[in-house]
């Protein structure tokens, strides 16, 4: 069930937030509140500033005009490192380099690594919680190989287990089922529900064009060209009609 | 064979300085080789070599001068490389070309036989002094604490700058941490191993070290011990044969290379 607006307590803000790369607008003057424990999918064709979305929460995309809360602290200049801490981003697959001299296990560390702060060790507690993320998303066996040599779904998995050792209170998934058979398309899905529900998460997904990833959320918002073109419950919003006139090129704006 | 030259005061201060130096250079080329950032140490090399020219030209102490271009060096084209948004190869590309433009430059002022400036584009091993060694040693370990101390930090850093970021660390002051180490070592080698030279020991010893391992300490380890070797076969070859130190020093840290990709797990890896 999503949480009603007005009981439930907003954990991400934003304001007519503006971002822009260069000459291009990103983002145009998006408002959007998003509550906790929510799960919100959002939903696009490329360019509509979907993971520019996701990186103005977490702080790696700044607002050229505009204001962001999280957490209710105001992030508009940038989110601190103690904010950062507390969202888990799972950015989309990228190509590793295979000869990058780091394993799976140190990568999924890596979560853990923000908190345990700087000149210390992770402590055992830490790497009790590295252990069972990894076995967790499956991985277990592969965890001392190095991470270059993964296929693209287990690297997926191995940055869904670094995100979660940071015991995040926000997720964010930037297309995380995109280039996946399947099978590791549901299974991942399957987990990102589960842990999002045992958690009490406020998880935000982006899918490209998803509609079974997108139906799991409660909420699901609609982007394009940087704005966002619509939003309501994940039934509503998913209506092939409304799909078909939001990926389409020549459709109008909302 | 004649070892009485190992009780001579300067061969011990290059046998010394061979070691702090190569050490030193092999710990930064990790960091640079890792981050595909090869490029962007090439030009600050170069820039630390203008630095130290000017700084001759001028009177003041080269390390001041090199210390100085490097430093500027990697205020420019840090961010370039940083920036992620286009490739950083032409802008590097550029400073490169200018900062060994002024190297010709300040090269063509200097006064007299211009032998300070070619000591410091060759290095002179045999001729350094207690100073220089006391300042490459200070520096190597320096860099060795920084390593240990921020091991996590750097290992996130290399892995993924963004994500290092995303999980809450500090993944610009280490950034530019790790480049403004780079400068400080190449300043510390001038003198002793040379503007042309370091770039070698750099890029060499961690690039042989990177085909050899899928550990980032063990990398540490293997490009130090790749660092010192070569810096001392470069004496050896020297002291044996007559030969000039760093281009002994350049053709065995080559051959390490050489040898550690022939006999790389990684390139049996791949053709599998």
């Amino acid at each position: 069930m999503p949480p009603r607006p007005e009981s439930a307590d907003p954990v991400i803000r934003l304001e007519d937030a503006v971002v822009a790369y260069r000459e291009d607008m990103a983002l145009q003057e998006v408002s959007l509140t998003v509550y906790r424990g929510e799960w919100l999918g959002i939903l696009g064709p490329n360019g509509a500033g979907k993971t520019t979305l996701l990186t103005v929460v977490n702080g790696l995309g700044r607002l050229l005009r505009g204001r962001a809360f999280v957490f209710g602290r105001e992030i508009t200049r940038g989110c601190p490192a103690s904010l950062r801490r507390r969202i888990g981003y799972v950015p989309q697959v990228q190509r590793i380099d295979p000869r990058m001299p780091i394993s799976v296990r140190e990568v999924v560390r890596l979560g853990a690594c923000g908190r345990v702060g700087l000149f210390r060790r992770p402590r055992p507690a830490d790497e009790r919680l590295v252990d069972f993320w990894i076995d967790r998303v499956g991985i277990g066996p592969l965890s001392g190989r190095p991470i270059g040599h993964l296929s693209g779904g287990e690297q997926q998995r191995a940055a869904i287990a670094r995100a979660l050792v940071q015991q995040p209170e926000i997720l964010l998934l930037d297309e995380p089922t995109t280039g996946l058979d399947r099978t590791s398309r549901v299974e991942i899905l399957d987990l990102v529900r589960d842990v999002h529900r045992e958690r009490a998460m406020t998880t935000l997904m982006v899918t490209h064009a998803h509609r079974r990833a997108a139906a799991l959320c409660d909420r699901v918002v609609l982007m394009k060209e940087g704005r966002i073109w619509g939003e309501g419950p994940a039934a509503a919003m998913l209506q092939a009609e409304t799909l078909n006139r939001l990926y389409d090129p020549e459709g109008e704006q909302g | 064979m004649d070892l009485s030259i190992w009780g001579y005061g300067f061969m011990q201060n290059a046998v010394l300085a061979g070691a702090f130096g190569g050490a030193a250079c092999a710990a930064v080329g990790v960091l640079v080789v890792t981050m595909q950032l090869s490029f962007l140490g090439v030009a600050i090399a170069h820039a630390a070599f203008a630095g130290a020219l000017l700084a001759t030209i001028l009177g003041v102490p080269p390390a001041v001068g090199s210390l100085a271009f490097s430093l500027a060096a990697v205020a420019a084209v840090g961010p370039l490389a940083d920036r992620g948004e286009f490739s950083p190869d032409a802008p590097i590309g550029i400073v490169f070309s200018l900062t060994l433009g002024l190297a010709f430059l300040f090269m063509g002022l200097l006064p007299g036989p211009r032998t300070e400036g070619l000591d410091l584009l060759w290095g002179s091993l045999l001729t350094v002094s207690r100073a220089d060694v006391a300042l490459l040693a200070g520096v190597a370990f320096a860099v060795g604490l920084l390593v240990l101390l921020f091991f996590k930090e750097i290992q996130a850093v290399i892995f993924h700058r963004e994500l290092a970021l995303a999980v809450g660390m500090p993944a610009q002051p280490i950034y530019y941490g790790l480049l403004i180490a780079v400068g400080l070592v190449i300043t510390a080698s001038l003198p002793s191993i040379g503007g042309l030279l370091v770039f070698t020991l750099i890029l060499n010893p961690a690039a042989a070290a990177y085909q050899l391992t899928y550990s980032l300490r063990h990398m540490f380890l293997i490009a130090v011990a790749f660092g010192v070797a070569s810096t001392w076969a470069g004496l050896v070859g020297s002291w044996l044969f007559r030969l000039p130190s760093g281009a002994t020093i350049v053709l065995v840290s080559t051959a390490i290379f050489i040898a550690a990709a022939a006999g790389s797990p990684k390139r049996r890896g791949k053709a599998r």
